[in-house]
């Protein structure tokens, strides 16, 4: 410790130059923690899924519908607890840029079937109230300034409303929160039994079902199970656990992710490339003063360490900081991304990781100047400040 | 420590330094013997390339000889390895600059402080140290500055503060007055003269000036690597 | 003047010649520099290549129709009914007196992909027999066509790379009905290679949609024909109908994607354009720095500080665009014609497309690099500029 003043002193020394690596460091890390928070948003579905749900579609595809008759059926099958159904209602707000999931669901079951929303037990008991009543995510609430008692108008390209106007009106009757970080709070539900009744046709299907297991353990067999019982019908099911169905559609994605990343991985490289450089540059230029303290008895061991101080502390400074920035950031985006990009967050486990990779720079852009003034042979040293 | 005046401190004996460039090589140092009191103000002189600065480096440590025998107050320095060697450095020699080499990046008193903070002293009593030893080379009052800050006589007296902060056993000047102009290397002889007479430091020095020899106690002649009897004419 | 252009020549010259001992630095800064260029150039390729994939997709000479509220094929219907007047709309080439206007159906199947082994959606059209005469660009490559009635696909060769079980010979289950994959065709790279196709009577049939289609894609009997077309439809009381041109129809079907990616392409580019100019400020300043003396002994000896300020310019510019013509060149041989998948949520379905690296994106990424290079020499070379001669002279 009683190095640090010297440590600090030396990068003082060239203002600039440590202000620019530190700078160039930061924008890594930056994009480390924005990116971070991308991946998270796209992947974290696969996260946040639980183990003890299972998501039952149509075998062809989720465009295909299931019959409700199935809800019955599958309850039925060992292992099962409870069963909710939802539907891809693809609602339209004024614009079909205002894009957000909207889906009919039955509420008790869905709010049992999701215990990391909440919605409050008055706003609960006004939804089964209301027919036409709807409940909407925090984010989304947020997002287009809805209230309780607001009047929301949607046009559904798949499912026109039966009747003289082919728009769905709803009265906002609850706002829910999510309980745990991350999970989406961007979508708009409404009544299953007002839909089915309401609209033009495929009356009697439903989209597919969420449905809760005893035991994350049988998840394999039960998900058999079910297919079994609808095998050879005109819906056959797929059944799958939600990790699994969130995994496959991150998959869909495909190429892209991987290739973004090998990108990402490109700019880091290039990045630390730049701060070891620096780090050379600085030993280069101190060859005297580090022969100098040598010859006052410093070992190598003491300016191996004083010179890796100083490439650690530019690594934390800049990676502090562009961390720092991408948290800063990324709130600060996540509530108009919320709807898009729904679970936009910096994990504290990125925080972790990057805090790791701070050290690792920190390191590595050090050793090899570090050794390089390790190594240095103090007459020789001494001989070039001449 | 006894005060004998007898006694030896520098005991060089039948040292060789040996460098190689290339498949050549070169002998800057040959079989020599050197004995140093304690307490002697001795001058080191001879032309460049008579191998002088080899000799101090061999006495303060930052070398090693090819052969022969190096003893530092009855302690043998010639076989220690690097991190043995550093730490002696730093408890026995103080080492004065022809270029000062003080570190840009800190102001005088921290480049005093700086050998300090290889003991155990507190921080408070590094800086007290620091203050004394500036005292003694008469800059009590530029604590503060920065070497830039500084002229070159003003500079060595920093040098001469850090070498004697530590209270070392010798004091090895490589041309202390080399890079300064007559009246401020007068002075920094007047302070090595001081301290070689009322602190009794023992103080080896390299020069090739005779105003800076004529201090010393005692003046001896390094020639192609080998001590001459007396001064060649 | 002549005489500051050959010392400004003179000058360069000096500095360039002491690249070699400064090495380290001055590669980490065209490396810093290219890996900009391979970035911007490769996330970019991205975009215009699925942007290339749709655009080529469709022809300003063809019309697609979908019912007014849709957003897309899939949300789309169109009863036996609609479409008759669709064909019989004005406006519709006709060959032989048949209106050359297909009523097609447009379903989402799940394909295994043949990377990852998971469900893909992968779109299974069924066309009518006009088809093949609207979208005339299509070649088959293996095989041959379906046949009219029976359960046959032939698919497009985008998807047949990408997705699993699609050889010509081949049968894939569907539902309760097993298909025969009877060949492969292209279409000029747009998006219905990434699609299966099929007769629509028998898709129909198959999905139970008894006589309903999602929509219909028309032949103009010229491109100037749109209007006449579009109003009549549009002004046809019976009818409740969108109609697009094909070309901007698969624009607005793939602008949140490409627009999706440009966003974060640029983005990413320019930070890391930022990170790279800091490395190339840093190595120049150095530069600088270690040629103090010289500077000022060109400067004493009477050069003006207009060639000192051109000669660190130049220097740090080549640089720069020599890495940036690197990184573009490495990105033109690794991405250029990289074929991919990925999901356009806009029509829900999988789309295999190729990275283009067009002539204006390396020309981009080269000016991005000079520029880099241009700032990272203004400010070190401002200061060289400034050096106190006398000052300078002294320095050891």
């Amino acid at each position: 410790m009683k190095f640090a003043g010297l440590v600090w002193s030396n990068l003082k020394r060239r203002k600039l130059r440590t202000a620019l690596t530190v700078l160039s460091v930061l924008v890594a890390f930056l994009l480390f923690g924005f990116l971070g928070a991308i991946k998270q948003a796209l992947v974290g579905g696969v996260e946040m899924a639980d183990a003890t749900r299972l998501i039952v579609r149509h075998r062809v595809s989720i465009v295909q519908l299931l019959p409700v008759a199935y809800e019955a059926r599958i309850t039925r099958i060992p292992g099962v607890v409870s069963i909710s159904p939802q539907t891809w209602f693809n609602g339209i707000y004024q614009d079909p840029k205002n894009f957000f999931a909207s889906m009919p669901v039955a509420p008790a079951s869905f709010f049992d079937m999701y215990p990391e929303l909440a919605l409050p037990a008055a706003q609960m008991q006004a939804w089964q109230a209301t027919r036409t009543g709807a409940v909407v995510g925090r984010a989304l609430s947020d997002r287009f300034g809805w209230k309780i008692g607001d009047r929301v108008p949607l046009v559904s390209p798949i499912w026109p409303k039966a009747g003289a106007s082919e728009t769905w009106d709803f009265e906002v009757v609850g706002i829910f929160d999510a309980t745990k970080k991350g999970f989406d709070t961007s979508a708009f539900y409404f009544r299953q039994d007002y839909f089915d009744e309401a609209r033009q046709n495929g009356k009697g299907t439903i989209g597919w079902y969420t449905v809760r297991i005893d035991n994350p353990a049988n998840s394999a067999a039960v998900a058999k199970a079910i297919n079994l019982e609808f095998e050879n019908s005109p819906a056959e099911t797929k059944a799958e656990s939600e990790g699994a169905f969130a995994q496959g559609f991150v998959q869909q994605f495909g190429d892209i992710a991987v290739i973004v990343t090998a990108i990402l991985a490109a700019v880091f490289f290039t990045i630390l490339l730049v701060a070891g450089n620096t780090m050379a540059q600085s030993v280069r230029e101190r060859t005297s003063e580090l022969g100098v303290l040598k010859a006052i008895g410093f070992s190598n061991e003491h300016v191996l360490s004083i010179v890796i101080a100083e490439s650690l502390l530019i690594a934390a400074l800049g990676g502090v900081l562009g961390l720092g920035f991408a948290l800063l950031i990324v709130a600060a985006a996540a509530p108009a991304l919320a709807t898009y990009l729904p679970g936009f967050f910096l994990p504290a486990k990125n925080l972790v990781a990057g805090a790791g990779l701070i050290v690792v720079l920190g390191l590595v852009a050090g050793i090899l100047p570090a050794l390089t003034a390790m190594r240095l042979r103090i007459a020789e040293a001494l001989r070039r400040s001449a | 420590m006894s005060n004998d005046n007898n006694e030896v401190l520098v005991d060089v004996q039948g040292v060789d330094r040996v460098f190689r460039r290339g498949s050549e090589e070169i002998h800057v140092l040959q079989k020599l013997d050197l004995q140093v009191r304690r307490g002697e103000f001795l001058a080191l002189m001879g032309p460049s390339g008579s191998g002088k600065s080899t000799l101090l480096n061999l006495i303060g440590g930052l070398d090693r000889p090819s052969s022969g025998t190096v003893a530092i107050g009855g302690e043998r320095i010639d076989g220690l390895n690097d991190r043995q060697l550093a730490a002696w450095r730093a408890r026995h020699v103080g080492l004065v600059f022809q270029f000062y080499n003080l570190l840009p990046v800190l102001n005088a008193q921290r480049n005093v402080e700086l050998p300090l903070l290889l003991t155990s002293l507190s921080a408070a009593q590094r800086r007290d140290h620091a203050v004394a030893a500036l005292e003694i080379v008469g800059l009590k009052d530029r604590n503060s500055s920065f070497p830039t800050q500084l002229s070159g006589g003003e500079q060595q007296r920093v040098g001469i503060a850090r070498a004697i902060v530590t209270d070392p056993t010798i004091l090895l000047c490589d041309e202390p007055t080399g890079d300064l102009d007559q009246k401020s290397g007068d002075e920094i002889l007047s302070l090595l003269q001081a301290l070689n007479r009322e602190q009794g430091k023992t103080i080896i020095m390299v020069t090739h000036d005779p105003h800076a020899s004529a201090r010393a106690s005692r003046t001896v002649y390094l020639n192609k690597g080998r001590l001459l009897a007396e001064k060649p004419e | 003047m002549s005489n500051w252009f050959s010392q400004a020549a003179s000058v360069t010259a000096f500095s360039l010649r002491t690249i070699g001992q400064r090495r380290g630095s001055v590669l980490t800064t065209a490396v810093g520099v290219a890996g900009v260029a391979v970035v911007f150039v490769g996330v970019l390729s991205i975009a215009a290549g699925f942007r290339g994939t749709m655009q080529s997709s469709g022809a300003p000479d063809v019309a697609i129709v979908l019912r007014t509220s849709a957003n897309g094929e899939l949300s789309s219907v169109l009863s036996r009914e609609e479409t008759q007047l669709i064909a019989e709309a004005p406006g519709v080439a006709r060959a032989g007196g048949v209106a050359q206007s297909s009523a097609e159906l447009f379903v989402i199947i799940n394909l295994p992909d043949k990377k990852t082994g998971s469900d893909a959606n992968v779109p299974l059209r069924g066309v009518g027999p006009a088809a093949f005469l609207v979208r005339d660009r299509l070649q088959i490559v293996a095989g041959r066509r379906f046949e009219p009635g029976r359960n046959e696909i032939m698919v497009g060769a985008g998807a047949a790379r990408t997705s699993a079980g699609l050889e010509v010979g081949r049968k894939i289950k569907l539902g309760n009905n097993e298909w025969d994959v009877v060949g492969i065709f292209t279409a000029a790279g747009g998006s219905a290679e990434s699609e299966l196709w099929t007769d629509a009577a028998v898709l129909q049939t198959s999905y139970q949609r008894g006589s309903s289609f999602q929509s219909a894609t028309v032949r103009l009997a010229s491109p100037e024909s749109y209007q006449a077309f579009r109003d009549a439809l549009t002004a046809n009381p019976q009818l409740k109908v969108q109609v697009q041109r094909q070309s901007e129809f698969y624009e607005s079907q793939s602008g949140a994607l490409s627009g999706f990616i440009e966003i974060a392409g640029f983005f990413i580019a320019a930070m890391m354009a930022l990170g790279a100019l800091f490395g190339a400020l840093n190595t120049m300043y150095t530069a600088v720095a270690t040629r103090v003396r010289e500077i000022a002994t060109l400067r004493a000896l009477g050069f003006g500080a207009g060639p000192v300020i051109v000669s660190v310019l130049t220097e740090s510019m080549l640089v720069a665009i020599v890495g940036g013509t690197l990184g573009a060149g490495a990105a033109y041989v690794a991405f250029d014609g990289f074929t991919a998948s990925t999901l356009n949520w806009q029509s829900f379905s999988q789309v295999a497309f190729a990275f283009r690296v067009t002539p204006a994106l390396l020309v981009q990424a080269i000016a991005l690099s000079a520029f880099i290079g241009f700032l990272g020499g203004l400010f070190p070379a401002l200061r060289a500029a400034k050096i106190p001669i006398a000052a300078a002279l002294r320095e050891t």
